[in-house]
């Protein structure tokens, strides 16, 4: 995937912003984001998928980023960690990660906010049994989860 | 107090949840190589050669073994027994023999399998009971690379009176500490200067420094080692990084390039240490009455292939074995011992969990055959103040575990759920329930003189701008550190935490403060910034002739004093409490300075058609001191307690030939939101003398409880003895069937 002939053009917006990179199609969309757009908030965790480290929203519809192609990006909507606040504000979620406690090491963060927004915006009530389920492909070793639901629940009252 | 004790935000939060944290794949670097390890893929033999397939182009890559190391080829530890590249001889799979960089990733992967190893394959030694009858000779003459014994009072003739004597063998497995930030390092090497960088993921940047220097040859003052952001570590990130340290630093000095490696995840679980797995045999002698005469605990741990810490995690086991209780007589016989499999090392707890483990079980089976409750049955035996542990220290007055156990029984109304769990499994056809407990202790800082031989340093200043900062090695791995090290400062500073800054540590600017492990570094590195700020503080209120009313007037006190004076650094240095003697020989006496001390209750519900476990309900009851910061500490034994769940009930490390077979998070499963429930955190506190506002160490505390406490539920609920973890669907189904 270094050949630099079999690389292709990629168009697509990521957190508002329209993005023209060569890539290579078929390198994931995490090395994509990472290497080549040099947006790093996105983490490697473990590169198939379980562990939602690398989540990111693909038009509004969460993904692992690690194993999602490329080329798969090309005319869409792409957001990451770095476009949850606005206007260097904290969104609603991040404060309550902050106030709560919903952030150790931080590596399984980017992916938790990712997914956490997803969540939030979906609009559908939030109890903790439902967050437990959504939130479920993302792994964190630090927390044991109790500081992230309580945060999600925060965000949620929060009225958004 | 005004900041300590409060819910002071995290202080690298804003960095952590805006994706800006730079953790060692984050950091920019232009023109550099990558680097990877080529892995022996067979336990143990002999290496005939090491070839590079001629079809291949080799030009432009740097290639590293052996004969490329300047220094000494040794990975210093506590021995000098492991090669960091190995030379004739693979003690273990995934042992690195040769090292590999180039600029292109993908080409490396291709190019590592181009590399053509020539064994001889000898028979490997794969488990306890084959190193122990020395199928081969491991290490020294009988793979034995540490044994320790505890004696207290006479238990040969305790149990030469004995009316019953109960005997049980315990198990626990090896368990990943699966940090989700995978173990990486980027090294750079100046020729011209003489000087080496290498930063990463790391818990000890004086270990990795330590380590590095007697193999690329230079002294400390020409070796920078510098933490950047740390996805986790619970003891995966103490010794290993000087491995990878040293890989990326020969590379770059043989490249003259900038190196980068990170593993992927299956690498780092096929290769990296994991916790050492237990086997404790108990033998308790017992009146007529059922009463406890002596106790007797052997217990042998799986260190692997070379004994990096093995050592000192069989020392704290060996320690903690006993439990917090006050028998008579006490016999602890232990030891690790060598095998063919990758070594195994730190992990929360620190050997601790596989002994309490035990002696948690133990307590249960006795509860069980003489017909009392679990913590009935314990009370007796808990220690109070002027007692004396296992290893025969007297515990003083601090300790409250009857008072703790106390109140998780009654807090949890662990009897009347009991009774209805029991209740629920005479009617129910598919399910039964069970509620269990575990009652222990954990030490906080190094074992015995260990925090005298550290001799840790600490150092802050203030700057002219009147702020005041902390230089500690101490590393920021998700606990906490930097957040509580600010709140110990502001608070003994009298200042807003936004006069503080914790420095990021790097061995060129921060003093040795010792390693980031062992509960130790809240309280004992903890102590050395209230001291040093205490030092601070005392200078500048002289210098002003009074304390100041506000920070502004703060920072002209400060401003003024440099610029009178100069520099204002203040320096605290680790003093041992007063009257708190070890005996390194005959393992007796004051092992820690303090005890966290905790009592947890799991509830569980099993499935009889798929025998899945689930844990209902956890409550976790401490006593630690003072919590420096509610939501930190409570987020410290969530998060352990959760770890411990899964050793429990879901992690199980499966070897095949020396090497583990499921390196992947698809097949080594950790808990997910799905599969545990909230866990209920209950502190109390009794302020420590020694402690930075009376603060004992929690961090390992929580990986004890939740073993034992969820298989004495287990065992409660299926009415059969789970004396092994992890206690799977398929063990259990096995108990079930009395295989």
């Amino acid at each position: 995937m270094s050949d630099p002939a079999a690389e292709t053009v990629i168009r697509c917006t990521i957190n508002g912003r329209a993005h023209e990179h060569r890539c290579h199609p078929l390198a994931s969309a995490l090395d994509f984001l990472r290497y080549v757009v040099r947006l790093t908030g996105t983490k490697e965790g473990c590169k198939e998928g379980e562990c939602g480290a690398c989540a990111i929203t693909l038009d509004g519809v969460v993904v692992n980023s690690c194993i999602v192609p490329a080329a798969h990006l090309q005319g869409r909507q792409v957001r990451t960690v770095e476009g949850l606040g606005a206007d260097a504000r904290f969104s609603a979620l991040q404060q309550a990660f902050l106030d709560c406690g919903g952030a150790q090491c931080g590596i399984c963060t980017p992916g938790m906010l990712v997914t956490g927004t997803a969540l939030l915006e979906d609009g559908r009530p939030l109890t903790e049994q439902r967050i437990r389920e959504y939130m479920a492909g993302n792994l964190c070793r630090c927390t044991g989860y109790g500081k992230i639901v309580e945060a999600l629940l925060k965000a949620a009252e929060g009225g958004r | 107090m005004k900041i300590v004790g409060t819910r002071a935000p995290r202080a690298e939060g804003i960095e952590k949840l805006t994706g800006k944290a730079i953790y060692v794949d984050d950091l920019p670097l232009n023109d550099f190589l990558w680097g990877l390890t080529v892995r022996s893929t067979i336990p143990y033999g002999r290496i005939r050669s090491i070839g590079f397939d001629p079809s291949e182009d080799w030009s432009g890559v740097t290639i590293v073994t052996a004969k490329d190391v300047p220094g000494k080829n040794v990975v210093v530890l506590l021995e000098q027994d492991q090669p960091l590249l190995a030379t004739e001889r693979v003690m273990h799979q995934q042992e690195p023999i040769a090292l590999l960089a180039h600029p292109d990733r993908e080409r490396l992967w291709e190019l590592a399998k181009k590399v053509k190893i020539d064994y001889e394959p000898w028979a490997p030694v794969l488990d306890i009971d084959a190193s122990l009858a020395v199928a081969q000779k491991l290490f020294r003459d009988d793979n034995i690379f540490k044994s320790i014994g505890i004696d207290k009072g006479d238990v040969e003739a305790a149990f030469s009176r004995a009316a019953r004597v109960v005997e049980r063998t315990y198990e626990t497995g090896l368990q990943e500490q699966a940090y989700i930030e995978n173990q990486g390092m980027v090294a750079t090497y100046d020729a011209a200067k003489k000087r080496l960088k290498v930063a990463g993921s790391m818990q000890c940047p004086y270990y990795v420094l330590k380590g590095l220097c007697p193999i690329v040859g230079l002294p400390p003052e020409q070796v920078e080692v510098e933490q950047a952001a740390t996805g986790g570590a619970f003891g995966g990130k103490e010794d290993y990084p000087t491995i990878l340290a040293a890989h990326a630093a020969l590379l770059s000095m043989k490249s003259g390039k900038t190196v980068k490696m990170i593993y992927d995840r299956v690498e780092d679980l096929m290769a990296t240490t994991k916790r050492h797995p237990c086997r404790t045999r108990i033998r308790t002698a017992h009146d007529a009455d059922g009463r406890i005469l002596a106790l007797d605990i052997d217990a042998t741990m799986d260190g692997g292939a070379y004994c990096t810490l093995s050592p000192v995690v069989l020392s704290r086991g060996t320690i903690h074995a006993g439990g917090p209780y006050n028998f008579e007589n006490v016999r602890v016989r232990s030891r690790c011992v060598a095998t063919n499999t990758p070594p195994n090392g730190a992990f929360r707890g620190f050997g601790a969990p596989q002994t309490i483990f035990a002696m948690e079980r133990h307590m249960d089976v006795l509860a069980s055959i003489f017909g009392e409750a679990p913590h009935r049955f314990r009370e007796p035996y808990l220690l109070q103040a002027g007692q004396t542990t296992a290893f025969s220290q007297n515990v003083g007055e601090d300790v409250c575990i009857v008072e703790i156990q106390r109140q998780a029984v009654e807090e949890t109304r662990f009897v009347e759920r009991r009774r209805a769990c029991e209740e629920f499994n005479r009617t129910s056809r598919w399910e039964r329930r069970g509620i269990g407990l575990a009652t222990f202790l954990h030490g906080a800082g190094f074992t015995g003189n260990g925090e005298v031989a550290l001799d840790s340093k600490l150092k802050v200043d203030v700057t002219p701008d009147g702020i005041v900062q902390i230089f500690s090695a101490n590393t920021e791995m998700g606990q906490g550190k930097d957040t509580t090290f600010g709140q110990i400062a502001a608070e003994a500073m009298d200042l807003p935490l936004s006069r503080v800054r914790v420095v990021t540590p790097n061995t060129q600017v921060v003093p040795n403060s010792g390693p980031t492990v062992a509960s130790r570094t809240a309280m004992v590195v903890g102590y050395l910034v209230q001291q040093a700020c205490k030092a601070l503080r005392r200078s500048l209120e002289e210098h002003a002739g009074k304390t100041w009313k506000d920070e502004a007037e703060f920072a002209s006190v400060a401003a003024d004093y440099l610029r009178r004076r100069g520099l204002l650094e203040k320096w605290a240095q680790y003093q041992p409490p007063p009257g708190k003697v070890w005996d390194d020989k005959a393992y007796r006496g004051a092992a820690y300075g303090a005890y966290a001390w905790a009592c947890y209750v799991a509830e569980v519900r099993v499935r009889l058609d798929t025998m899945e476990a689930r844990v209902e309900a956890f409550d976790a009851f401490q006593e630690v001191g003072r919590v420096l910061n509610p939501v930190i500490a409570q987020g410290q034994i969530e998060g352990g307690v959760v770890q411990g769940l899964g050793y429990a009930l879901q992690e199980e490390v499966k070897m095949r030939q020396g090497v583990m077979a499921n390196a992947n998070f698809t097949n080594y499963i950790i808990p997910t939101f799905a599969d545990v429930p909230e866990v209920k955190v209950h502190f109390a506190e009794r302020p420590y003398p020694f402690g930075p506002f009376g603060a004992k160490g929690i961090g390992e505390l929580p990986m004890d409880g939740p073993g034992p406490a969820v298989a004495n539920a287990l065992s409660h609920a299926l009415g059969v003895e789970v004396n092994r973890i992890p206690a799977t669907p398929e063990h259990l189904m096995e108990l079930l069937q009395g295989e």
